[in-house]
C-alpha cells in the first residue's frame, strides 16, 4: 500500500515537472505579457523597462532555470499583474471554489440518487421517463447557456435571488465559508445549482441503470421469494449494490466540478480561482498559470488517490497493487 | 488460400450479431428513433448549408450592418425574409445556425475521428502486444483521465493559441484517451476469444489480426463510446467559445452564436442567442438520444 | 452606521493592486483616486486644478515651484510633507516588478525639497506638459512607503493616504471595503462606506443593478443601454470618452504581409502607401452607421485624434463623411478599379464591440471593392503580433492619459525613434518629418497658445494625410439607482465620492 502511494507520488512530481515545462515554453511563444499590459504614455524606454522588471529580457532557459530555483526555496513566483505572490492569490480564491464544488457535489447526490432510484424502480411510468429526458437534458446543455438562463428567470424576472457574487463569509477551522449565513447561501443557490446540474443529471442516470441492473440479478430475485418486503430489498440490497459506482464517480467527478467552476465562476461573478486563471490566460500572467497549474495538479492526484483507496476499501476484488503496475 | 480467406471471413463473421437483429432492436426505442431522424436531418442541413441556406453569412457582401438586430419575420433592407431575425453583424440568423451546425458539427466530427483512430490504435497494441508498451500508454491514458477535459483544453489553447485547427488539436487531445481505454478493455477481452486462436493458427501477420480481425469486434463499444464524445465535444467547443477562448468570431460555430448572443439577452433581443441555443440542444439530446439506446443495445448485461 | 450610507458598486474590471505606482491602468487609479491625493488634479472633463499642490510658478523655464496644500492630514494624522511629495518622486519609476508604471511621467524631473510645504521641481528640457504630468501619479506616504513592497498595499498595511476614503480590506476577486475619512481636506461625501464587487461578466453586472443588489455600475453594456433608458429604477450618466477607436495602416513598407491582389499574389508596390488610396478607404467607411447600428449611439464619429473641449483639438476637422461611389473613382484614380484584398486584424473584447466594428468596416470596404478579410485575434496574441509588425491594417484604441493631443500624436504617429521615445505606438510605422519636426517644437514649447496651434496644425497635416483612419471617440455609460446621480467622465474613471444623492 505504502509503495503504492509512493509511487504515485513521485509519478506526480514528474507530471508536475512536464506540466510546468510545457506550460512555461508554451505561454512564453504566444506573445509578450508587455505588450498587452503597457498604457498609452509608456514609451519604448518605459517598456524596456517593464520587461527588465519582469525579467522577460533573459533567456527563456534562464528563465526557467530561475524558477526552479526559486521553486526549490519554496517560492511560486509573483504574478506579472498582480504583483502579488502567486501561491498567496490561488490559496486566497481557492475556499471559494471548493466551497462551491462540494456544494454542487453535495446537490447532485442528494437529488439525483432519489430520481435515478426512482426512474430505476420505474421506467415504464410517465414520472420515469420524464426524469430520464431531464437528465438527458441536464447533461447536455452547457453550463453558460443554464447559468444565464438562471440569472435571467431567478435575479432578473423574479427577484428571488442575487444573480452574482458571494455572499458574507464566516471563519470555519480558519476557512472562510459562506454557506452558514441565509445571505450567504441565497449568494450560494444559484451557482451550486447551475455547476450541479451536469452532475445530477450523471448521478440519476448512473443509480438509474445500476437499479435497473441489480433488479434483474439473482440474489435481489431471492430476497424477493424470501419475501422480504419491498421497500427492504431497495434500502438495503439495492441502494447499498448502486451505491458504488456513484461513489466512485462522484469522486473522480469532483476534479471535474472544480474544473467546470471556470465557466459558473465567470458567469456569477463568484471570486473563486477558475476565474483567476482564465484573467491569467488572457493576459498571459506566466507565473499564475503555472502555479495554478502545479496546485491544481497536486490537488488531483490527491482527489485521484483517496478515490482508489476508498474504491479498494468499499470493494476488496480490487488490489491496489494491480492498478499501480 | 482460399481455404484460409474462407476461415478467415467465419473468423471475422461470427462473434457480430446480425445487422438486421441489431436494427430492431434499436427501434424498439421510440426515442432513439426520433433523435436518429432528428440527427439525420441535422447532418443534412449541415451538409448542405451552402445550398440551403437563404443567405452566405460569412460573405461581406450579402451582410449589411444597416440590417442588424432585426426580430425575427421581419425583411430586411435587400428583401431578404429573416425568418429567425439577424443578429449583431446583420447575419441572417437561420443562415448563421445552418453554418453553424456545419462548423460544430466538423470540429467534432473530425476532431473525434483523428481521437478515434489514434485512440483505436494505441488501445489495441497495448492489449494485443502487452508489456512495457502497454504499461506506459495506460499509464498515459490513466493520467490524462485524471485531469478534467475542460482544464486540459483550457491549457492547450493557453499555449497553443486560438483557430479552428487549434481547437480542433486541442479536441483530440482531450479525446483520444477515452477511446484508447475502451479498445484495450475490449480487445483484452476478445484476445481470448476463440476466433483469436484461430487466426493465429493461420499465421496471419499481425497487423493483418490486428486491423482485419480484432479491430472489427471492438467496434461496437468504440461506437457508443464516439456517440456520446461527438456531444461533449460540441458543447466542450461551445463552452471554450464561450469563455473566449475557442473558435475566432468570424465564422462562428452554434456555441460561438450563443456566446455573442449572451451579451443581447438583458437588452430583450433573446433571438440573437435562444435560436442557436435551441439547435444546439436539439443536437446534442438527439445524439445523447441515439448513444443512450446504442448503449442499452449493444450491452450485453442489458439484454432480456 | 445605516446601511443606506454604503455605496455598493459594481465594477467591471477589478484593479490589480492598491498599489498606486504599480501598473499605470485605468482600474488600478480609479481606486488609487479614492485612497489617496494627487498634487493635481482634474475634474470629469480632464481640466486641471489645484490638488495636494495649491498654487506654483515657473521660476524659469526648466524649474518650478510648488506650494502644497496646508493642513492635509495622512489617514493615520501625521501632516502631508514635501518629504512625501520627494519621497513619491523616487518611488515611481522603482516599483520592483512594475508592468508598466508611470515612470515616463517623472523621468527628467527632479523633485527637491524646499521646506515642510515647499518643493521644486528640475527638468532637463523645457516641459510644459508639466501639471499634466503631475496629474497623472498618486502621492504616498514616506513612512509608511519606505519599506513597502507592493503586496503591504495591497493587504492595507501602506494603504495610508490622505484621500477621501481610508482603505479597510481587499478580497480579492470578491470585494473592496473603504471608509469615509472624516478628517477629509476636501469635505465630506455622501457615503460613509464603499463597497467594490467586481463584476466582470456585463449581463451580470446590469443584473445585478436591476436586482438591487448593487447601486452603481460602470462599463454599462452599449446593448443594454436602450432597454436601461425606459427603466424607471434607474438613472443613467454618459459622458464621452478620449478613447480614439481608429484603424491603423502599413503605409511605410514597399510591401505589406496581408495586402494581396485580387488573384491572392502579394501586391506591389503596397497600395496603403498611396494617400488616395488611404483616403478612399475612409471615406468608404459609414461612421455614423457604426455610431447606430454596432455602438448603439454610444459614440461619436470622429475625424481627429482628441475630442472637443480637449487641449489640441481643431474645430475644422470634421469626421470623414461616407461616400461610397467617390471612394470608388479615387480607388480608380489610385490605379485600383477593381481594388485588392486586405485583411483587418482586431483583438476581441478588448474594447467595446472591437470585432463587430472590424466586421463593420469590412463589410464596408468589400462593398467599393477592396476585399477584406477579417482576422480577430484574442489580445495576448493580438498586441504581440501587432508589435512586431505583422499586421497590415488593424484595430486600435488610444485614450489621451494627460488629458491633451500630444500625448497621442506623439506615441501613435511621430516617426518610430527609441532614442527620442517618440512612435512607440506607431505601429503603421507612418513617417512624415515636417510633422515629426512639429511636435518636437511643441513638447518644449512653453507658450500655451502657441503649443496648442502647433498641435492643432499637426493633426491637421496627418488626418489629411490619412496616417490613420480615426472612427469615433468611445463614450462611458455609468448606471445607478434612480435616486443617484454620477457626472460621466471623460477619463472613464469611476469614482464613487461623486456619486451623490439626488435632490
Amino acid at each position: 500500500m505504502s509503495a503504492f502511494v509512493l509511487r504515485r507520488l513521485m509519478q506526480a512530481v514528474l507530471v508536475i515537472l512536464v506540466v510546468t515545462l510545457i506550460v512555461f515554453f508554451g505561454v512564453s511563444v504566444i506573445g509578450n505579457p508587455i505588450d498587452i499590459l503597457v498604457g498609452p504614455d509608456c514609451n519604448q524606454a518605459c517598456q524596456a523597462e517593464a520587461i527588465a522588471a519582469l525579467g522577460l529580457d533573459r533567456p527563456l532557459v534562464d528563465q526557467y532555470l530561475l524558477f526552479l530555483a526559486n521553486l526549490a526555496q519554496g517560492k511560486f513566483g509573483t504574478s506579472y499583474v498582480l504583483g502579488s505572490p502567486t501561491i498567496d492569490l490561488i490559496l486566497q480564491r481557492m475556499p471559494a471554489t471548493l466551497e462551491l464544488a462540494f456544494s454542487a457535489m453535495t446537490i447532485s447526490v442528494a437529488i439525483g440518487i432519489p430520481l435515478g432510484m426512482w426512474a430505476g424502480l420505474q421506467p415504464e411510468a410517465p414520472s420515469g421517463k420524464a426524469i430520464m429526458v431531464a437528465s438527458i437534458l441536464g447533461f447536455s446543455l452547457p453550463t453558460f447557456w443554464i447559468g444565464t438562463m438562471l440569472i435571467v428567470v431567478f435575479s432578473v424576472e423574479l427577484g428571488w435571488l442575487p444573480p452574482t457574487g458571494r455572499g458574507p463569509t464566516v471563519d470555519l477551522f480558519g476557512i472562510p465559508v459562506s454557506f452558514l449565513t441565509l445571505e450567504g447561501l441565497t449568494h450560494l443557490a444559484l451557482p451550486a445549482i447551475n455547476l450541479a446540474l451536469f452532475n445530477m443529471s450523471l448521478v440519476i442516470r448512473l443509480t438509474q441503470s445500476g437499479v435497473r441492473e441489480v433488479l434483474l440479478t439473482d440474489y435481489v430475485k431471492f430476497a424477493r421469494a424470501k419475501g422480504l418486503t419491498n421497500r427492504r430489498v431497495i434500502l438495503v440490497h439495492v441502494l447499498k449494490n448502486v451505491l458504488i459506482p456513484v461513489v466512485t464517480v462522484t469522486g473522480l467527478e469532483l476534479g471535474n466540478v472544480i474544473a467546470f467552476a471556470v465557466v459558473t465562476e465567470t458567469i456569477f461573478a463568484w471570486p473563486g480561482m477558475g476565474k483567476l486563471i482564465i484573467d491569467s490566460i488572457q493576459v498571459l500572467d506566466r507565473p499564475v498559470i503555472v502555479a495554478y497549474l502545479m496546485i491544481i495538479v497536486t490537488m488531483f492526484v490527491i482527489i485521484n488517490l483517496i478515490v482508489d483507496i476508498a474504491y479498494s476499501v468499499l470493494d476488496p476484488r480490487i488490489r491496489l497493487q494491480r492498478s499501480a503496475t | 488460400m482460399s481455404a484460409s480467406s474462407e476461415t478467415e471471413a467465419f473468423v471475422s463473421a461470427a462473434p457480430q450479431g446480425t445487422f438486421a437483429r441489431f436494427a430492431e432492436d434499436f427501434a424498439e426505442s421510440k426515442s432513439a428513433m426520433l433523435g436518429l431522424v432528428v440527427l439525420t436531418i441535422i447532418v443534412f442541413i449541415a451538409l448542405f448549408a451552402p445550398w440551403i441556406s437563404p443567405t452566405n453569412p460569412n460573405d461581406l457582401l450579402q451582410v449589411s450592418i444597416l440590417d442588424n438586430r432585426l426580430p425575427p419575420g421581419t425583411t430586411g433592407s435587400r428583401g431578404i425574409y429573416h425568418a429567425l431575425g439577424t443578429d449583431g453583424q446583420g447575419r441572417d440568423m437561420l443562415s448563421a445556425i445552418f453554418y453553424g451546425l456545419r462548423t460544430s458539427l466538423a470540429v467534432s466530427v473530425s476532431s473525434g475521428l483523428v481521437a478515434v483512430s489514434i485512440g483505436a490504435t494505441i488501445g489495441l497494441m497495448a492489449a494485443y502486444f502487452g508489456g512495457r508498451f502497454e504499461a506506459l500508454a495506460m499509464r498515459l491514458v490513466d493520467i490524462q483521465l485524471s485531469f478534467p477535459t475542460i482544464l486540459i483544453a483550457l491549457l492547450l489553447l493557453a499555449f497553443l493559441g486560438q483557430g479552428v485547427g487549434k481547437i480542433i488539436l486541442a479536441l483530440i487531445i482531450v479525446q483520444w484517451a477515452y477511446y484508447a481505454r475502451t479498445t484495450r478493455a475490449v480487445a483484452l477481452a476478445e484476445k481470448q476469444k476463440e476466433y483469436m486462436d484461430a487466426a493465429h493458427s493461420l499465421q496471419l501477420g499481425r497487423l493483418r489480426i490486428l486491423f482485419r480481425h480484432l479491430l472489427p469486434n471492438c467496434l461496437s463499444p468504440l461506437i457508443v463510446v464516439a456517440t456520446i464524445q461527438s456531444a461533449h465535444a460540441i458543447a466542450l467547443e461551445a463552452t471554450l467559445s464561450f469563455l473566449g477562448l475557442g473558435l475566432p468570431p468570424t465564422e462562428p460555430s452554434l456555441g460561438l452564436l450563443i456566446a455573442n448572443g449572451f451579451t443581447f439577452i438583458l437588452s430583450g433581443r433573446y433571438w440573437i442567442s435562444f435560436f442557436p441555443g435551441i439547435a444546439l440542444l436539439i443536437t446534442i439530446v438527439s445524439i445523447n438520444l441515439l448513444g443512450d439506446q446504442l448503449r442499452n443495445v449493444l450491452n450485453p448485461r442489458l439484454q432480456k | 452606521m445605516s446601511a443606506a450610507d454604503t455605496l455598493r458598486i459594481g465594477l467591471a474590471v477589478e484593479p490589480s493592486s492598491i498599489d498606486p505606482h504599480f501598473h499605470n491602468i485605468q482600474p488600478n487609479l480609479q481606486i488609487a483616486r479614492q485612497i489617496f491625493d494627487f498634487l493635481i488634479t482634474r475634474d470629469h472633463k480632464q481640466q486641471l486644478g489645484p490638488g495636494l499642490a495649491v498654487s506654483w510658478k515657473a521660476i524659469d523655464d526648466k524649474t518650478w515651484e510648488f506650494k502644497l496644500r496646508e493642513g492635509v492630514k495622512w489617514h493615520d494624522g501625521t501632516p502631508l510633507t514635501a518629504d512625501d511629495v520627494v519621497f513619491s518622486f523616487g518611488r515611481v519609476p522603482n516599483v520592483p516588478g512594475s508592468p508598466g508604471g508611470y515612470g515616463a511621467y517623472v523621468a527628467g524631473k527632479k523633485a527637491t525639497k524646499v521646506d515642510d510645504l515647499t518643493f521644486r521641481v528640475v527638468t532637463e528640457k523645457p516641459n510644459p506638459l508639466m501639471l499634466n504630468d503631475l496629474s497623472t501619479f498618486a502621492i504616498v506616504s514616506h513612512k509608511h512607503g519606505e519599506k513597502a513592497t507592493t503586496e503591504n498595499y495591497n493587504t492595507g498595511a501602506a494603504a495610508i493616504g490622505t484621500g477621501p476614503y481610508k482603505f479597510v480590506e481587499w478580497v480579492r476577486g470578491d470585494r473592496i471595503v473603504m471608509e469615509a475619512n472624516k478628517d477629509y481636506w476636501g469635505g465630506q461625501t455622501d457615503w460613509d462606506k464603499l463597497l467594490y464587487k467586481p463584476i466582470s461578466a456585463s449581463a451580470s453586472r446590469v443584473a445585478a443593478l436591476l436586482s438591487g443588489q448593487v447601486d452603481f455600475i460602470d462599463n454599462v453594456p452599449l446593448i443594454d443601454i436602450a432597454q436601461l433608458k425606459r427603466n424607471p429604477n434607474v438613472a443613467l450618466s454618459q459622458s464621452p470618452s478620449n478613447r480614439l477607436v481608429f484603424l491603423s495602416l502599413d503605409s511605410n513598407r514597399p510591401v505589406s504581409p496581408f495586402v494581396k491582389n485580387n488573384e491572392g499574389q502579394p501586391l506591389w508596390p503596397n497600395p496603403l502607401r498611396d494617400g488616395r488610396v488611404r483616403k478612399a478607404m475612409s471615406m468608404a467607411i459609414n461612421r455614423p452607421a457604426i455610431v447606430e447600428r454596432v455602438m448603439d449611439g454610444g459614440a461619436l464619429a470622429s475625424g481627429q485624434i482628441v475630442p472637443e473641449g480637449f487641449f489640441g483639438h481643431n474645430p475644422a476637422l470634421k469626421p470623414e463623411s461616407y461616400d461610397a461611389t467617390g471612394a470608388k473613382k479615387l480607388l480608380a484614380e489610385a490605379g485600383y478599379p477593381n481594388g485588392f484584398r486586405i485583411t483587418i486584424h482586431s483583438p476581441r473584447d478588448r474594447y467595446p464591440n472591437d470585432a463587430a466594428i472590424t466586421e463593420a468596416v469590412a463589410q464596408m470596404l468589400t462593398q467599393i471593392g477592396i476585399k477584406t478579410e477579417v482576422q480577430i485575434l484574442p489580445a495576448s496574441v493580438y498586441f504581440t503580433r501587432a508589435s512586431k509588425l505583422e499586421f497590415s491594417f488593424a484595430f486600435f484604441a488610444f485614450g489621451s492619459d494627460t488629458g491633451e493631443a500630444s500625448s497621442p500624436l506623439n506615441g501613435m504617429l511621430t516617426t518610430f525613434n527609441p532614442q527620442i521615445g517618440a512612435g512607440a505606438f506607431n505601429r503603421g510605422r507612418y513617417s512624415n518629418v515636417e510633422f515629426d519636426a512639429a511636435m518636437q517644437e511643441a513638447l518644449t514649447t512653453m507658450d500655451d497658445a502657441k503649443r496648442e496651434q502647433l498641435l492643432r496644425d499637426g493633426t491637421a497635416m496627418v488626418i489629411r494625410d490619412h496616417a490613420v483612419i480615426p472612427l469615433h471617440f468611445q463614450t462611458n455609460t455609468w448606471a445607478l439607482r434612480k435616486d443617484l446621480r454620477y457626472e460621466g467622465r471623460t477619463d472613464e474613471n469611476t469614482l464613487p465620492r461623486g456619486v451623490t444623492k439626488a435632490k
